[in-house]
């Protein structure tokens, strides 16, 4: 048998937690962590007669994430519940959207290999999270309801997705989308960005689809594109063997890298989803629509093309650049200020990143503003300053926060470009060192370097490089 | 004063007491108390009475009216709620095992309205389960009796609120409305009972039975209580999406506008169906009291009156099975004390918790909410109620109101109809087209039949017509002449 005769088929279904300041029907703080049952109340613990009320912030962040992947929005909307029994979920349902979501039919672009491909989105829909439940060792099991009703967008993708690697590109994508659009944390370690995959595969040419599972509560792309690479191989080898695929649901055991059955489609949920009677349709007229579409930021594959276009960017550079939109926008803000633009994006891609962690580099944490960065661009562009002192200025920028011009002022750090200093200088060290003069004169060029060496080290670096070259070239050749 | 006579005044003239300053609120509290223990060992209205804090609130109200404050018109007046209403600090338990020692930390909507009108709460109210029944024998308390004959049932669900009032236990109550909740038993009992249109009154802190049905309304002694009842209940609640943002108007006003040229219609679908001869004749003449008034009456017909019972039962069953399953045992209310597993928890749990007609609703419900079998059940009840709720809107392009028997019977004997829920069901026929089309209804005393029983005729308005159908209750009330006035307790 041959895993290269199959083809696999994935479909993702991703839950993004909305970054609002309340939950999706009460007034209870989204923020993370707190005591257990602390941002909790009546009406998101589903005591006897509450009601709720929606955040119309939540349906906003929804159409939000919904325009950003070129989705189409339900001018009228509505919400369903979705029954079943679970401790966690303190009303026995969780509301949800059944049949008229709030966006569909989406898609967006992922490059995998240098290739580009559009993911079809089938829908996005807003929903209520459900609490914790916390198993502690002793008797019985905890529930925390503080996580109840923080809103939830789920995004539902067409199974579009080929392999391992388009699933990684396309959570990737769709997470830096969430982020730029600023509708979602995506911090996978709090659990505000996991996913259920659903995963069947097919002889290669063939157009009907294998029978799937899927596999719930992914949080972290390195778990999902392992339990794609593992679940695809299962099946395989079922059908390879003999075998029929059992539509089930499935758990990724990340210990020992396996899935492993929960559910069958038998024990499967009936969830009775029927309209939620306690909250009305959601109408978004489309001045609201076209007032949200305003509200959306340039999005990362239009500034990739405009940093490659534009500024004369690499590609690879332009796309780690725009990775997250506020280095992104700082970046931005870095170019307006100076005409070496592509300097300013080498330092950010180098010295930036090298000092940043990942989540870090999301919120831009830069201890300067980007008007210094470009100023520092600007110093060495006009020979202020060499780039080798650049890089001392940039660390006191750094521990500092100080503008480069002060730390250039206060530490003398300023480049000698003075020819006529320099040209003495020069002079001075060719009567010194005789035997590199002799060397260079008699063809070995690399003989300047201990000539300029001497300068550097008379200068205590500051000298300008270039003119030193010149000013040692020009001088070597009167004694020729 | 003569202390003794208070209980039976109704609340605007205990309001007028007050406001001369002929009686003070602390007395009128004690004397409903004196009252309720002198019947209710009788009538079983109660569940909870809560003296202590009423008496605490009566004095204060006093006191504030001595200082010479500005008061709301019903302040000080006692009243008491259907026990499926939160009261903050108050044991609300829907007359349920489930939630036998359930002690909200808030209020309802309207219980902030009643005390923000400083009125008394005297206690919570006896009921069926849930919501779900037409006698309060579904209460896992005790069943509550008739107080025009004790053997009776007093309707239900609200058979404690319409049970109180007739007796003089309060000088009004609240009750809920899902499918005849109030009507009916106003109508077992005598006395005013209004449903009003879905979405004015806050249904926040009212225990759900069937969301979009769901109605809390007032049962009281006459029409000009139920309008001032009504001016404290309704406005918009921004705790409650289904709660309508109009202008409401005061209530009172209605009153004496006059019936001369409205026109009614009645329609023959709910004169027929085994509708008792004595309630159809005591309607007409009704009927023809009001014409004498310059109302024109005319028959009509409603063709689809037969589909509503049965779309009433799918829907409300269907919401309720879901309203119903966060009493899992998990956070609050009663939880079993033996099991094995988390699914034996809720499995004895529910089955311990709940009575018969609750699990039965419930398990119809999941039935029909099931997939496979949505379409069939659910979604047609769906298009029966769009469709009827059309039936309506047709019919008030030409009528004010229409008239009709609030209930096929008079008051049926306790245990008469436990093990018969289809019988018990056909109680609602003339009620529960009113809930599915989110209309009001009020129902009004307008007769008795041969043995003593009250029979109540319902009048069905426009949406947010509530004035209408207090104009003609009113006119109504002002000429009708009644055999008897009060139950012999």
């Amino acid at each position: 048998m041959s895993y290269s005769d199959y083809e696999v088929v994935i479909g993702l279904e991703v839950h993004s937690e909305l970054k609002t300041k309340s939950k999706i029907y009460c007034s209870c703080s989204t923020e993370f962590g707190g005591e257990p049952n602390t941002h909790c109340c009546p009406i998101c613990t589903g005591m006897p007669g509450t009601l709720p009320v929606l955040n119309e912030k939540v349906a906003e962040y929804a159409i939000r994430a919904g325009l950003a992947t070129q989705c189409k929005i339900n001018k009228f909307s509505k919400q369903d519940r979705k029954n079943y029994f679970y401790p966690d979920l303190p009303k026995a349902y969780q509301v949800s959207q059944y049949d008229l979501p709030l966006c569909y039919e989406g898609e967006i672009e992922i490059k995998v290999k240098d290739e580009v491909k559009k993911i079809g989105i089938t829908r996005i829909h807003i929903e209520e999270d459900a609490g914790k439940l916390i198993h502690e060792s002793g008797e019985g099991s905890l529930v925390d309801y503080n996580r109840c009703g923080i809103p939830l967008i789920e995004i539902v993708s067409e199974p579009d997705l080929r392999s391992s690697e388009e699933v990684r590109a396309y959570m990737e994508k769709l997470r830096t989308i969430l982020l730029y659009t600023d509708v979602s944390d995506c911090k996978m370690n709090e659990g505000s960005l996991r996913c259920d995959i659903n995963l069947s595969v097919r002889k290669k040419g063939a157009t009907e689809l294998g029978t799937r599972t899927e596999m719930k509560n992914m949080n972290s792309f390195n778990f999902a594109v392992k339990a794609v690479e593992y679940e695809a191989r299962r099946q395989i080898r079922v059908l390879e063997s003999g075998g029929t695929v059992v539509q089930e649901t499935r758990r990724w055991d990340e210990a020992k890298g396996i899935t492993v059955s929960m559910r069958s489609k038998e024990e499967a949920h009936d969830y009775r989803y029927f309209p939620e009677p306690d909250l009305m349709p959601i109408v978004t007229p489309e001045e609201k629509i076209e007032a949200i579409r305003k509200t959306l930021p340039e999005l990362p594959d239009s500034r990739i093309n405009r940093y490659v276009g534009e500024y004369g960017l690499k590609e690879k550079d332009a796309e780690l650049i725009a990775a997250s939109r506020s280095m992104a926008d700082y970046f931005q803000a870095a170019a307006h200020k100076t005409k070496n633009i592509k300097g300013a994006a080498n330092w950010i891609i180098t010295e930036v990143f090298y000092r940043l962690n990942e989540d870090e580099k999301e919120q831009a944490s830069i201890p300067f503003q980007p008007e210094f960065l470009a100023e520092m661009v600007n110093l060495i562009e006009d020979g202020t300053i060499s780039n080798r002192m650049a890089k001392q200025v940039f660390e006191k920028m750094w521990s500092t926060g100080q503008t480069p011009s002060t730390i250039v002022e206060e530490s003398g750090m300023k480049q000698i470009s003075d020819d006529d200093e320099l040209s003495k200088l020069a002079v001075e060290v060719i009567q010194k060192n005789p035997k590199a003069v002799q060397d260079y004169l008699s063809g070995k060029q690399a003989a300047i370097q201990a000539l300029m060496g001497q300068m550097m080290k008379i200068t205590k670096g500051k000298a300008n490089p270039k003119k030193v070259i010149d000013l040692l070239k020009d001088q070597l050749a009167k004694l020729n | 004063m003569d202390d003794e006579m208070l209980y039976k005044k109704t609340a605007h003239e205990l309001k007028d007491l007050l406001k001369s300053k002929q009686v003070s609120s602390e007395e009128i509290v004690k004397n409903f108390y004196d009252r309720i223990e002198q019947v209710d060992s009788k009538v079983k209205a109660y569940i909870t009475l809560c003296k202590d804090k009423a008496l605490d609130k009566a004095r204060e109200v006093d006191k504030k009216r001595v200082d010479g404050q500005q008061l709301s018109p019903l302040a000080g007046i006692p009243i008491a709620v259907k026990d499926n209403m939160c009261t903050k600090g108050i044991k609300t338990t829907c007359a349920s095992k489930i939630l036998d020692n359930f002690v909200p930390p808030y209020n309802a909507t309207v219980i902030e309205n009643l005390y923000q009108n400083d009125m008394i709460l005297l206690g919570k109210l006896n009921m069926d389960e849930f919501a779900m029944g037409s006698s309060t024998e579904n209460s896992s308390h005790y069943p509550t009796h008739n107080p025009w004959n004790l053997e009776r049932v007093p309707g239900g669900s609200s058979g404690g609120s319409a049970a109180a009032v007739a007796a003089h236990e309060a000088a009004f109550a609240l009750g809920s409305d899902t499918g005849g909740s109030i009507r009916q038993p106003a109508h077992y009992c005598g006395v005013v009972g209004m449903k009003p249109t879905y979405g004015s009154v806050s249904r926040y802190g009212l225990v759900a039975f069937a969301s979009s049905l769901d109605q809390i309304g007032p049962l009281t002694k006459d029409v000009e209580d139920m309008a001032l009842a009504l001016n404290v209940i309704t406005g918009h609640d921004k705790m409650d999406s289904s709660s309508a943002l109009i202008d409401y108007p005061d209530y009172t006003d209605a009153l004496k506008q006059g019936v001369k040229g409205l026109k009614v219609a009645l329609p023959k679908e709910y004169f027929e169906q085994g509708v008792q001869k004595e309630i159809k004749d005591k309607v007409l003449q009704a009927a023809k009291l009001l014409e004498k008034q310059g109302v024109i009456i005319e028959e009509v017909s409603m063709d689809l009156t037969q589909y509503a019972l049965p779309a009433y039962y799918l829907i409300s069953s269907a919401e309720a099975s879901s309203n119903l399953a966060r009493y899992d045992g998990i956070k609050y209310g009663y939880r079993a004390k033996n099991y094995d597993d988390l699914l034996d928890m809720y499995k004895q749990t529910r089955d311990e918790g709940f009575g018969k007609e609750v699990k039965r609703r419930i398990m119809l419900g999941t039935y029909a909410l099931s997939s496979g079998y949505y379409d069939a059940y659910y979604k047609k009840a769906q298009q029966v109620r769009t469709l009827i709720k059309k039936d309506f809107d047709t019919l008030f392009d030409t009528y004010d109101c229409v008239l009709t028997p609030t209930g096929p019977t008079t008051a049926f004997k306790i245990g008469e109809k436990v093990d018969n829920p289809i019988e018990m069901y056909m109680n609602d026929i003339c009620t529960v087209p009113v809930n599915i089309a989110g209309i009001p209804a009020l129902s009004i005393n307008c007769g008795f039949d041969n043995e003593g029983l009250p029979i109540g005729m319902q009048l069905i308005g426009k949406a947010f017509n509530e004035s209408m159908l207090l104009r003609l209750a009113y006119a109504y009330e002002q000429n009708r002449v009644l055999d008897k006035n009060q139950p012999s307790l």
